[in-house]
């Protein structure tokens, strides 16, 4: 409880004497570009097989003559929009990005860095964190939409490719019956997760004592935590925006 | 000047600093000097306000720094300059960019000013055409220079140096701390030095406060240290065989 206490303070203290936009507009572009951009390989494919993946296994659970093919492809629509593209890409993130802040802070805190933007009367949390965190609001539901065609477009190559079912039959079985909320869910999803991996990486990070053992700590806990967060976020958000 | 009041702080029960106070006066190097363990860190990141203490007061230039609001604090915190033990330059700027970053965030100087006020405290502090280069790619000597520079750019009252000396050769050392003294009389700052360095006591040592087990027990300068009759001092100087030798011909 002390240290969900600690993160609520921390989220605080981001927005106190806040320095100008200038620097943070500079900041969040660069942010941007390690978040989002250099994401965008382990993403592609991790997304792409876990939409072949889908394909082959729904098509192998679903073995009946009353079942038309083109449901495999309805079936690995809704699981990558509603929940395989926002949350597996979330714990991949929380792994590479989640893992890369709680690093970065954590030495910036044992090397003394931080301390001397503290002495030099920068809000060094403001200063350090809140460019991340914008950055992976902004970032990361551009990567779930990648995510999101790129798991089906691994999950068309799978299907089609061992014959499972025709081209005309996943096309049709991806767009009937589509409801355009799950992907507002799935972007709602992203944003959210986004805020948590970054913010609960950059409080691991931000508060390491010691040297570089305790640095890569920080990063495991970041991890660790992180994916609790989105899994507990994800079960909580499905219930209030889907039930 | 800085004056320190009764300066009191413990960690997990632990008395680190007892009822510390003192009289930092600007232009001359002000010493803190002590065993390792002893709360001289502590103290000085009281004095800047990294670390609250549970009691005392420090006033910069009669202004109180501890019981100061937020933006105050910011203020006070404009006016100083800190060199830290491993220089704490940021990796991911390059030299003229960690040197550039105080006037960036401080100050509404035009590009080619602030460029121009870099390459000035950089040959200042004996650097030239490393503008460019990483901290990874330079010297633990010229991370220090680096850092002094960097605490310099922006026009302070006060420098605060910690533990200078760590991990550098004598000679380096010596570089080191001539240039602080320099700088202090040159810019006419209060600076605070941490140090365990008897060779930077006794070279720029104008005003000496020695600290064991987190209490005050001497003030001086470099001429009167080693005629102290402080016993606790006098073992801290004399520690090494070569000084115990020295001692015997005082």
């Amino acid at each position: 409880m002390k240290s969900i206490g600690a993160y609520f303070i921390f989220l605080g203290s981001m927005f106190v004497r806040r320095e100008s936009f200038s620097s943070y507009f500079k900041l969040t572009i660069n942010e941007c570009i390690s978040i989002g951009w250099n994401s965008i390989l382990i993403v592609a494919i991790t997304s792409t097989f876990m939409g072949a993946v889908t394909t082959v296994q729904t098509a192998y659970n679903l073995v009946s003559p009353l079942i038309q093919n083109y449901v495999v492809a309805q079936v690995t629509r809704e699981m990558v929009v509603l929940e395989l593209a926002p949350t597996i890409t979330a714990i991949v993130i929380a792994g590479k990005v989640g893992s890369s802040i709680a690093s970065g802070l954590g030495t910036m805190r044992i090397t003394e860095q931080i301390d001397a933007l503290e002495v030099m009367g920068v809000n060094a949390s403001s200063y350090l964190v809140l460019p991340k965190i914008i950055a992976a609001m902004i970032m990361y539901p551009l990567l779930v939409v990648i995510a999101g065609f790129l798991a089906l477009y691994g999950g068309y190559i799978a299907g089609t490719m061992t014959g499972i079912l025709t081209e005309t039959e996943y096309v049709y079985g991806i767009r009937i019956d589509f409801n355009p909320f799950t992907v507002s869910f799935a972007l709602i999803k992203s944003i959210v997760f986004a805020f948590l991996i970054a913010s609960i990486s950059a409080f691991q990070g931000f508060f390491t004592t010691g040297g570089a053992l305790e640095v890569g700590k920080s990063s495991t806990s970041a991890v660790t935590k992180s994916c609790i967060a989105v899994l507990l976020a994800d079960y909580i958000l499905a219930e209030l925006l889907l039930n | 000047m800085i004056e320190i009041k009764n300066i009191s702080k413990s960690f997990n029960g632990t008395q680190v600093l007892e009822d510390i106070s003192g009289n930092f006066d600007r232009g001359i190097t002000n010493l803190i000097i002590g065993a390792s363990g002893t709360g001289k860190s502590v103290l000085l990141k009281c004095i800047v306000g990294l670390i609250t203490p549970e009691e005392g007061e420090v006033l910069y230039d009669g202004r109180a720094f501890l019981k100061a609001d937020k933006e105050e604090k910011a203020q006070m915190r404009r006016e100083i300059g800190m060199l830290f033990q491993g220089g704490a330059l940021f990796d991911s700027k390059n030299i003229e960019e960690n040197v550039m970053f105080p006037l960036d965030l401080l100050t509404d100087m035009k590009k080619d000013e602030k460029l121009d006020r870099v390459n000035n405290v950089l040959n200042r502090v004996g650097l030239e055409n490393i503008n460019k280069k990483m901290p990874a790619e330079i010297s633990g000597g010229q991370k220090k220079r680096v850092g002094i520079a960097r605490a310099i750019v922006n026009d302070i009252n006060y420098l605060f140096c910690d533990e200078p000396n760590s991990g550098l050769d004598p000679r380096t050392s010596l570089l080191i701390d001539e240039l602080i003294q320099e700088i202090t009389h040159e810019l006419n700052v209060t600076t605070i030095v941490v140090t365990h360095d008897m060779n930077s006591v006794m070279g720029i040592g104008e005003h000496i406060m020695y600290l064991a087990k987190g209490k005050k027990l001497w003030e001086g300068t470099s001429e009167t240290i080693l005629t102290s009759g402080q016993e606790d001092l006098e073992d801290f100087i004399f520690a090494s065989k070569f000084m115990k030798k020295l001692r015997k011909t005082l």
